[in-house]
């Protein structure tokens, strides 16, 4: 799986116009604190919150055409779903590292 | 190509990225965009701006996407608003759980272009055809109080002219839906002036309106032929008549007439398409059935009307009764007719006469079922009873005739100066119509009573020579010199003498009328002026006709006719 799906980017690329900038700013932005908030709740005992930052980011990192990203959160969502709490924070962590590159690479991109 | 029109979509989602995302490419659709960052927002940015599309975000803070969706669709109302969610769930319970919400839709993440815009157009053909449903279904709703309340004021007009008549006698029971006349039933009754009771049972096609309007000209006609003495027969074809002209083909009358005479306890009856009215002899408990043995109203010309009778010769509490087929046609839950054999098991099973007419009604109700509705039964019972405790008109009557032989003479004289300005006809026949079985006769008497005032003013006072008006040209300078001397005329009279006696069956008018003219010589006219279709002598052939004799007097300045006739009863 790629870090980012250039087919995806080129749609939105077109879709936002001049806007596109201000779309990477945005996931950027989003992105940052969608993973601040995970830093916070993983560790506490809500799981519904943690599944729904994961849930969110899964979506988001989806429509800006980052499947590996998106995969990861996914597989947080789903694990918490199934009550299972082990090794979190490692979870969390590729989710950070592979959130590094994405970043990289859309700035490269626009 | 987007083929559109401009719409107005609500994009609800607190991610900003993907918000931002869905905002560009309706946009690139050529929508324009409302957006709103949670539930609470979504509501209210709806109420403010009443999108036409809404695309929601299912999990949201503040109100999540199902609770914005129902209340997104309590605000729409009657109006149909797709809502759109967006969501990367994918598991069935969560799917489900935004249908259940009053989601239409889904859109998954990431979004596709090309699937927003499909479901775009979609959604709007929905939306439109929708819009369409609603307002013929409004149309709908005001055409249907339009109509509901034509008939209230039809309704009120119905009752004024088909009113019930003497149908409060106290041998009289019926029962008739308030409604009946829009299932085409209509029932009127009426006192002749000889005491009997006239009445009529009719039951129109079809249902509503069209059904109700034929009983307009019958009501009026029945209410105004009766009370002038005129026979049965002469109403049916006056009806029958009236409605063949003025119904359209394929809307008739089914209809039960009946005349009661109490005094002589007589029933004559005609049926014409209702089911079999039953004839009830009280002492051998036994029903006699009438028959239908005609076309119901308003199916053939006058000519070929039918209108001969049945009679029966009753006693004291034998009993007549009459139906639409509302009682027949009444059907139980399974879809199962009462019929004849039940009506016939009410009759026979009866322990108390003046109980049938109960019986019969809570046959029916307890077939039918308590809930149904009953606005088709129509019945009606008439006893045979005394004049006198029938209601007071039928015992005035009756005393009335208890003196079998009536007689007065009149005697009127037109002098000249009266023949320019009076015309004694009018009055004349006033004075005959006071006799209640002379009624029938208006137009006959009339033509008599004319032609011999005519006839003596003319040829006797004013010496016109009927001669002339064998011609056309003589035609009209015999009404010049009428003209003429009319006006100069000083001397001469016109007397009318009319002698009236009734007997057991009739009576027989005598009228005489004199004129102070020379006469003619009456000796030798031929019997046979039937034959003359010349300008004149018309008219005494018409009376001959009319009265059966013309005899001439004295020097043939008077002439005397009588009239007879024989009482309907």
């Amino acid at each position: 799986m790629e870090h980012l799906d250039y087919d995806t980017l080129n749609t939105l690329k077109q879709v936002m116009e001049d806007d596109f900038a201000l779309l990477i700013d945005t996931f950027v932005q989003d992105s940052s604190d969608r993973i601040q908030t995970l830093r916070k709740v993983i560790t506490g005992t809500e799981a519904d919150l943690i599944r729904r930052a994961a849930h969110s980011f899964k979506g988001s990192s989806s429509n800006i055409g980052a499947p590996q990203l998106s995969s990861l959160c996914s597989a947080l969502e789903k694990k918490v779903l199934a009550n299972n709490f082990n090794g979190l924070a490692d979870d969390l962590h590729a989710i950070e590292h592979e959130f590094a590159q994405v970043e990289i690479l859309l700035r490269a991109y626009s | 190509m987007n083929d559109v029109r401009r719409l107005k979509i609500l994009v609800a989602d607190d991610t900003d990225t993907d918000r931002l995302i869905l905002e560009s490419i309706v946009r690139k659709e050529g929508h324009n965009v409302v957006s709103a960052c949670n539930g609470l927002e979504a509501v209210q940015v709806y109420s403010a701006e009443k999108p036409d599309i809404v695309l929601l975000d299912a999990l949201m803070p503040e109100l999540d996407g199902f609770g914005a969706a129902r209340k997104i669709k309590e605000l729409a109302g009657d109006e149909l608003v797709p809502i759109i969610f967006l969501t990367s769930l994918s598991d069935t319970e969560s799917l489900v759980q935004c249908l259940d919400a009053g989601g239409d839709d889904f859109l998954s993440k990431p979004y596709n272009r090309i699937i927003l815009q499909a479901k775009i157009k979609s959604f709007n053909r929905m939306r439109e055809m929708h819009s369409t449903m609603l307002a013929q279904r409004n149309q709908i709703v005001q055409y249907n109080n339009r109509l509901l309340q034509e008939q209230m004021v039809a309704k009120h007009v119905f009752d004024n002219v088909a009113h019930s008549g003497c149908l409060n006698a106290s041998n009289v029971r019926y029962y008739l839906s308030s409604l009946a006349v829009f299932n085409g039933d209509v029932l009127v009754a009426a006192m002749r002036p000889n005491g009997s009771m006239m009445v009529l049972l009719g039951d129109f096609t079809g249902h509503g309106l069209p059904a109700a309007i034929g009983a307009m000209p019958l009501a009026s006609t029945f209410y105004g032929m009766v009370p002038k003495g005129f026979s049965m027969t002469d109403i049916l074809r006056e009806i029958n008549g009236k409605l063949k002209n003025i119904l359209p083909v394929g809307i008739f009358c089914c209809a039960t007439m009946m005349d009661i005479n109490f005094r002589k306890k007589r029933l004559k009856i005609w049926n014409g398409g209702l089911p079999d009215c039953f004839v009830y002899h009280h002492k051998e408990t036994r029903v006699t059935p009438v028959k239908s043995t005609h076309l119901p109203l308003g199916v053939l010309s006058n000519r070929a009307f039918k209108d001969n009778c049945e009679y029966f010769e009753l006693e004291q509490q034998d009993r007549i009764f009459v139906w639409s087929d509302g009682i027949h046609e009444a059907r139980n839950a399974q879809g199962e007719m009462f019929g004849e054999e039940r009506l016939k098991g009410v009759f026979s099973r009866s322990q108390n006469p003046d109980l049938l007419f109960d019986d019969i009604i809570e046959g029916v109700q307890q077939f039918v079922g308590s809930r149904e509705k009953d606005d088709d039964l129509s019945l009606l019972e008439i006893r045979m009873d005394e004049p006198a405790r029938v209601n007071s008109f039928a015992k005035e009557a009756s005393d009335r005739f208890g003196n079998s032989e009536i007689e007065w003479t009149m005697v009127f004289e037109v002098k000249p100066t009266s023949f320019k300005v009076f015309d004694p006809l009018p009055m004349l026949l006033n004075v005959l119509m006071e006799v209640p079985s002379l009624r029938a006769f208006s137009s006959t008497l009339y033509t008599i009573l004319a032609e011999l005032y005519t006839n003596a003013l003319e040829h006797g006072v004013l010496k016109l020579d009927s001669e002339l008006k064998k011609t056309a040209e003589g035609f009209s300078d015999y009404y010049e010199l009428r003209e003429q001397r009319i006006n100069q005329v000083t001397e001469g009279f016109v007397r009318i003498n009319i002698a009236h006696k009734t007997n057991e069956n009739g009576g027989l008018l005598k009228v005489r009328i004199e004129d102070s003219g020379e006469g003619f010589d009456h000796q030798s006219r031929t019997t046979d002026n039937l034959s003359s279709f010349g300008y004149s002598g018309r008219g005494i052939a018409l009376v001959e006709k009319l009265c059966g004799t013309v005899t001439y007097l004295g020097c043939g300045n008077i002439v005397e006719v009588a009239f007879s006739w024989v009482n309907d009863d």
